[in-house]
Order: structure tokens, then C-alpha cells, then sequence
């Protein structure tokens, strides 16, 4: 088996636009339960909003920067839709809502009905939408080599796209690193904490769990667009098992940290790339098809999240009496 | 404690962090990456000693794909190349004859798989003087087996992480068995009815998540796995053991029963034994569920799963037409829920059930034994969402590995509407959600229709959150 070769695929994959968009789409899901206590199972709803919002609109003829606004757009309403009618109700409740909300977004998505706008199943290819953003880059259109990878400076996955993307994460982790130790994120972990003591203080914990809401949608949305500008808009592949991926990594990182959904991202991506390649390498494929060795690969995912809940629900960065993890 | 920090020196640092981020901006507009070596970008001419392989690797309707490794062996040895921003790959060959092409996946795109992952490594003849091309199609995970163009390998699979998906689950795009009608039917009444029988096919599926949720509070999300569970042992047992259908679905039900025993078991009673949160303990069911998924991917497949193979006789009754193995489906799940419901109600267990779910702390003091209820209600639980899983598959006429998770939401929508924790309402509800899905075809594009189910859900969330059944209660 060739080591070399595995372990360039899982840097590869490691600070990829896959990994950059889970992070992203953490760093918001950290916001609504690590600093709120909030659970939302649909953080995928929110990639995906973010990503149609930001293909339909470029190819409706938006500059970048609309395109971009119109995403946030897109997350901001649909946290305001979620959040109005359900974050006065209990925990659970909003988790059952956002997880329904998340799968009508990729049902209506992947409808025939919208084939003009959303291309139905098919989805929008990445051809259509990824030419604002590919004309931003400085960088002539051009193979360059860093290391063991090389990637095209503009095209699709590339350097360029990287930068954007790792330049957003730590954008977003700085915010969320001047909002932790804001007051603003000290009421937030108030709520976490105990909701009606922040109620009794006076504040407005609604609006408080609004704000919230919809600032980690925000990132959610921004996840998408970087994952959609690496392939291409598909409502399928924006599904449940992203929120699931998502939460693991979070939880994984570890919740109510800065830097968690980072390290959580790296983490998960490097160990899944690694787990498929050492088993397509060491099993030969009369025991176990390629389509199979992924399976395991998700299998152990699911696997990882008992486990991690179980015995270190903390995470690897997160501190015990910080996270109690009982929202209510 | 870092509440006592002075206003002033707030202000500064949020200045301060103010201005990192302008800093930040700036780097990200006009960075400036140190050029790394080029690659080179061979190009290939045949002449009579060079002989010319061209590997494109492209996605249709996407584009090419870069960054693609292609690895090339034949008696002139092992050759590697990476496609370049064409998606394309050129090797120069000094000896003729035949070459194995392989593509290494694990450098697709994230995201992508091979479309014909068993025509990897291609056998392809090569001449001097001559050029030869082979192009690979690359498709989205979880597509290959789905709507973008033939499916030429049997066993393809989808990765669960991408889900439920470009392999749409016969139930998610197509007609319920009973809602396409024949002649000589009336198409609204046909609805109603396929509404009905849907209904009452998933509430007794999901009594079982609810009567878990009322006893412990938790949400299982691996609930849609114990359904799938239920279908795909009856296809076992009918199909590879060659059992009868009533057989098939008493083993089904009694290998739901071990598993929701195991599961509580193994799982949730040490963590309940441990204080465990219930929303930790949703998480866990998460991860089962994830698992159980994509476990049912491995062993199984992508294609469905038809428990019974041929088509069951449709019976003509008034204006509507009803297939035998549907009415034979209905009447068994409505014995069951008749059974559940006398037991709840009439019987000692039955009460000390419904005592555990008003208030376990009450109920262990008048001696009721919480954890043995419990341990009883995850096994008849599980038992139920296994025969309603067997019973959905004979209506639907097939199951899947994702059957049970594309009904999960319906289920927890039929719950939620019912009231949480009150067993009649979660049959109310799930009535009340058969019709809507099924009624929904009238106005919308059959692919929405479990969207209106969801649709419904929230609205109903909005107006009545305790559900049309729950009691009122301060849910706040």
C-alpha cells in the first residue's frame, strides 16, 4: 500500500473545501448549542439555502457580492421563519422543526416543479454559477504545487477557493471568540444555562435565541456556498446526514469552544479519508467493494458520535462543567 | 467572572478586534501566495515510437475534473499522470500493447465518486504511432445509482453521507400503490382511501417512537432504522429462506423485539442508569441511526428489496380499488393497534405504563418497577415499528436500506401532531398525515408530497403545540 499517496489524500481532503464548509457549517451550529443550548437538526437547510441562494442568484446575473448578500439573505429568513414560532416552545420541539424544515428545503429543491429554477434532481451545475467568484481570483489561471498537492489556482476545488474558505473560518472563529466573551455571549451561555434565570434578569431570551438563530445560519449558509463552489448545487447531497456530519463534528472538536468545529472538521475528514483509504488498500476488493469500504467509513461515523456522547461528550478542546448538554 | 471587566476595556478590545478583522479583509483581498513549482503540463504527440493514451475525467453537466490521479501499467511499466483543468491526463507510452487505466477515487473531488466504479482500471490496446482516449464520468455520491444516466453496475451503492438521495427512494418520488388507481375508480375517493390505509399503516409504526417518548422523554431518531429492520428481515426471511409471508412477518416482529431489547439493554439503560441527558440520549440515537443506515447499505445494497415478488390482485369496492396484500396489511395493523390500545387501557401493565409516562418519580414510590416498564415498552416499541415496517414494505411494495429514515420525519410529524406522549393521538395524527400526503397529489407535484406532511407539521406546531390530542400544558 502506498502510505505516501494516502496520506497526501487526507491532507488533501483535510484542507479541502469539504472540510472548510463543515467547518463553517460547526462554527454556526456551535453558536446555536454550544453558546444557546439551542438544538437544530437542520443546519443542512441552511447550506442549502445559502447555496441556492447564491448559484440562482448568479445566474440570474448577480455580482459576487449580491450573490453572497442574497445567501445571508436566504439564512436570515429562514431562521426567522423557524425561529418565530417555535424557540418559545421546548427544546425538542425546535429540534423536530428545523430537522422538517431542512428536508421541505430539499424536497421543494429537488422538485420537478422548480427545474427551471433549481434544475429538480439534477441540480445546477457548477459550470453555471462558479464564474463570478473564479474572476475574483488575483491569481493567473495556472497548475501550482504546495507541498505534495497541486490544484488548479481557480478552477473549481482550488487554491484559490481554499484561501477564500480558511480566510472565512478564521473570520468566523474570530467573531465568535470577541462574541464569546462579549456580554452579548454571556447572556447567550446564561440561557444555555438556565433560562429562567437570564428571563428573571430581564432579559428578552426570545429574542436573545432569535439572534442567535439566525447569526450560526448565517455561517451555516456561508459553509454552503463554499461546499457548492467546489461541485455543484444538489439538494440531495445537502441532506440529513450533513446536520449529522455537522453535529459530530462538533461534538467531536468539542461544543462551547472557539476552535472546536475547526479542530472537529480536520479531525473528521482526515480520519474518514484515512479509514477508506487503508481499508481499500489492505482489503482486497473480492471481500469488500469500494461502494462498501465507504459504507464502514459512515458506519464508524455513526459509531464515533455514540461513543463521543457517551463517554467524552465534551469533545476533545471542551471543558466538562462548561457543557452539561441538556437543553430543555 | 470576566463580567467585571471594565467598560473602557471592552471598548478597546473590541476595537481592537475591529481592527484585526479590517486586517484580515485586507490579507484576504490581496494575498499574495508564494508560486509553487508549476506542474507540468505534458503534452503528447504519437510518432512511430511514442504512442499516446488520453484520460479525461469529467462530470457531466458539472465540468472537468482537475486534480484527478490516473495511473497507467503495461509493459513499458507503471505510468502516473494527474488530469489537468481540462479534466484530461496525457501519457506518452514507448511500448505497445495493452495498458490498465485506473483512476484513483480517493483524488475525485470531495463529494464524487466514479459512475461505474466496476469499470475502473480499463483494459485499453495501445499501437505506437497511434492515440487512444478513455473517458471516466463522475457523478455526485450518492448519484451513480440514481437519475444521472445508466446505472451499469448492480451492487452500486450510495454513501449514506449524502444520502437519501440520487437513489430516490421509490416512496419519495413515486406513487403509493394504492393511489394510482384503474379504470372505473373515483379519484378522490381512491385518495381518501390510500390515505387512510397509509395512515393507519404509520401509526403503527410510530406508536412505538411515541409510546418511548412517553415513558423517557426521548426523541428516537433511530426509530425509521427499527422500521427498515422489520422490512428487510421479512425480504430475508421470504425471499432467501423461502418462508411463508405470515412467517415472514412473526420473525420479523420477534427479531424487532430482540433488537429494541438489546438496544435498551446495551444502551439505554446504562445511560439513563448514568443520568444521562435525554438530549445526549438523542444524539446516541442519531448515531445509531447513521450507522444502522448505512449498515443497511452494506449488507443489502441500493436496489429495493420486494418482500413479495408479483403483484397482488386489486379488489374492486364501490368507487374504489384495493390491492389484497393492502387490506390484508390494514387489518393486521388494526388488530395490533386495537390490542395496544386495550392493553394500555384495560390492563395492570397497561396502567403502570401510562403511570411511568405522567410521572416516573411518582410511579416508582407506588411500586410500580420503572425500569422493567420501561425495558417492556423499548421492546414492544421496536416490535411495533418492525411490523409496521414489514406492513409498509407489503404496501409499498418494496423496501430499501433508507426506507425507514424517509419515513422518520412522517412518523415524528404524525406524533407531534397527535400530542407527544398520548398514544390515540399519535394514530389521529398519523391518519390526519396519511391523508394530507395522499390529498396533496390533487394541487402539488407528487414529489412534494411528504413536503406538505412536514408543511402541516409546522403549521400545526404554530396554532396547537401540544398536538391535536396532548394535553395543554406549558410547554414553554
Amino acid at each position: 500500500m502506498d502510505f505516501g499517496q494516502l496520506f497526501t489524500n487526507v491532507l488533501n481532503e483535510m484542507t479541502g473545501p469539504t472540510a472548510i464548509a463543515y467547518a463553517l457549517a460547526a462554527i454556526g451550529l456551535n453558536i446555536h448549542f454550544g453558546l444557546t443550548g439551542l438544538i437544530n437538526m437542520g443546519q443542512a437547510g441552511f447550506m442549502l439555502l445559502g447555496a441556492y441562494g447564491f448559484a440562482v442568484s448568479t445566474i440570474a446575473g448577480a455580482p459576487l457580492w449580491l450573490a453572497f448578500l442574497v445567501a445571508v439573505g436566504a439564512a436570515v429568513l429562514f431562521a426567522l421563519l423557524l425561529g418565530i414560532p417555535t424557540l418559545k416552545l421546548r427544546g425538542d420541539y425546535l429540534a423536530i422543526v428545523t430537522i422538517a424544515a431542512a428536508e421541505i428545503v430539499r424536497m421543494v429543491g429537488r422538485s420537478t416543479a422548480l427545474t427551471e429554477l433549481t434544475g429538480g434532481a439534477e441540480g445546477l451545475t457548477g459550470n453555471s454559477f462558479k464564474s463570478t467568484f473564479q474572476d475574483a481570483s488575483p491569481f493567473p489561471d495556472d497548475r501550482w504545487a504546495l507541498g505534495p498537492i497541486t490544484l488548479a489556482t481557480n478552477a473549481s476545488n482550488s487554491w484559490w477557493l481554499r484561501i477564500v474558505g480558511w480566510v472565512l473560518v478564521a473570520l468566523a472563529c474570530l467573531l465568535v471568540w470577541r462574541l464569546v466573551r462579549s456580554p452579548w455571549g454571556r447572556v447567550l451561555r446564561g440561557i444555555r444555562e438556565d433560562e429562567d434565570a437570564v428571563r428573571a434578569l430581564g432579559k428578552n431570551v426570545y429574542s436573545y435565541k432569535l439572534q442567535a438563530l439566525v447569526l450560526g445560519g448565517v455561517f451555516g449558509a456561508l459553509g454552503g456556498v463554499v461546499f457548492v463552489l467546489a461541485s455543484s448545487v444538489q439538494a440531495d447531497s445537502l441532506g440529513r446526514p450533513v446536520t449529522f456530519n455537522t453535529w459530530t463534528i462538533l461534538l467531536l472538536g468539542g461544543a462551547a469552544t472557539v476552535l472546536g468545529p475547526v479542530l472537529g472538521s480536520l479531525l473528521f475528514w482526515a480520519a474518514l479519508v484515512f479509514v477508506r483509504g487503508f481499508l481499500r488498500g489492505a482489503v482486497p476488493t473480492e471481500v469488500l467493494s469500494v461502494q462498501q469500504v465507504e459504507q464502514i467509513g459512515w458506519v464508524l461515523v455513526g459509531l464515533t458520535l455514540v461513543l463521543l456522547i457517551v463517554f467524552r461528550p465534551q469533545g476533545i478542546l471542551g471543558d466538562k462543567k462548561e457543557l452539561a448538554i441538556n437543553a430543555r | 467572572m470576566r463580567a467585571e471587566a471594565s467598560p473602557d476595556r471592552t471598548v478597546a478590545v473590541r476595537r481592537g478586534g475591529a481592527a484585526l478583522l479590517l486586517l484580515l479583509l485586507l490579507a484576504l483581498t490581496t494575498t499574495v501566495v508564494a508560486p509553487a513549482a508549476r506542474a507540468a503540463a505534458a503534452t503528447c504527440t504519437p510518432d512511430e515510437a511514442t504512442a499516446c493514451l488520453h484520460v479525461t475525467v469529467t462530470q457531466p453537466g458539472t465540468g472537468p475534473v482537475a486534480g484527478a490521479r490516473v495511473t497507467v501499467e503495461g509493459p513499458g511499466g507503471e505510468t502516473e499522470a494527474t488530469t489537468d483543468a481540462s479534466g484530461r491526463a496525457s501519457v506518452a507510452l514507448d511500448a505497445p500493447g495493452d495498458h490498465t487505466v485506473t483512476v484513483d477515487e480517493s483524488t475525485l473531488p470531495a463529494g464524487t465518486v466514479l459512475r461505474d466504479p466496476a469499470a475502473n482500471a480499463v483494459t485499453i490496446p495501445v499501437a505506437l504511432g497511434r492515440a487512444a482516449g478513455r473517458i471516466f464520468p463522475v457523478v455526485a455520491a450518492g448519484a451513480e445509482g440514481g437519475d444521472s444516466g445508466p446505472a451499469p453496475s448492480p451492487t452500486d451503492g450510495t454513501s449514506p453521507g449524502d444520502d437519501s438521495t440520487g437513489t430516490a427512494p421509490a416512496d419519495e418520488t413515486g406513487e403509493g400503490t394504492e393511489s394510482s388507481a384503474g379504470p372505473g375508480t373515483n379519484r378522490v375517493a381512491q385518495l381518501v382511501l390510500a390515505g387512510l390505509v397509509f395512515g393507519v399503516l404509520l401509526a403503527l409504526a410510530s406508536l412505538g417512537a411515541n409510546l418511548i417518548y412517553g415513558t423517557t422523554g426521548l426523541s428516537n431518531f433511530a426509530h425509521g432504522e427499527l422500521v427498515t429492520l422489520g422490512g428487510m428481515t421479512a425480504f430475508m426471511a421470504v425471499q432467501w429462506w423461502d418462508l411463508p409471508l405470515w412467517l415472514g412477518i412473526v420473525v420479523a416482529t420477534l427479531v424487532g423485539a430482540a433488537v429494541g431489547w438489546l438496544l435498551n439493554r446495551l444502551v439505554f439503560a446504562p445511560l439513563r442508569r448514568r443520568g444521562v441527558g435525554i438530549t445526549q440520549q438523542m444524539i446516541v440515537t442519531i448515531g445509531l441511526a447513521l450507522a444502522g443506515l448505512s449498515l443497511f447499505l452494506f449488507f443489502f445494497g441500493a436496489q429495493p428489496a420486494p418482500v413479495v415478488s408479483g403483484i397482488s390482485q386489486r379488489i374492486q369496492l364501490g368507487p374504489v380499488q384495493i390491492s389484497g396484500q393492502s387490506l390484508l396489511s390494514v387489518a393486521v395493523a388494526l388488530v395490533v393497534l386495537g390490542a395496544v390500545a386495550l392493553t394500555l387501557s384495560r390492563t395492570r401493565l397497561g396502567r403502570a405504563t401510562r403511570a411511568v409516562s405522567d410521572n416516573p418519580a411518582l410511579a416508582a414510590a407506588t411500586g410500580i418497577k420503572v425500569e422493567t416498564i420501561i425495558g417492556g415498552v423499548w421492546v414492544v416499541s421496536a416490535a411495533l415499528a418492525s411490523l409496521g415496517g414489514v406492513l409498509l414494505a407489503l404496501y409499498l411494495n418494496s423496501t430499501r436500506f433508507n426506507f425507514g429514515s424517509t419515513l422518520l420525519l412522517l412518523m415524528f410529524a404524525a406524533i407531534t401532531l397527535g400530542g407527544l406522549g398520548s398514544p390515540l393521538g399519535a394514530v389521529v395524527g398519523a391518519v390526519v398525515i396519511g391523508l394530507v400526503v395522499e390529498l396533496s397529489t390533487l394541487v402539488l407535484p407528487s414529489d412534494m408530497r411528504y413536503a406538505s406532511a412536514l408543511v402541516i407539521l409546522i403549521l400545526v406546531l404554530l396554532i396547537r403545540p401540544q398536538g391535536i390530542l396532548g394535553r395543554a400544558e406549558r410547554i414553554g
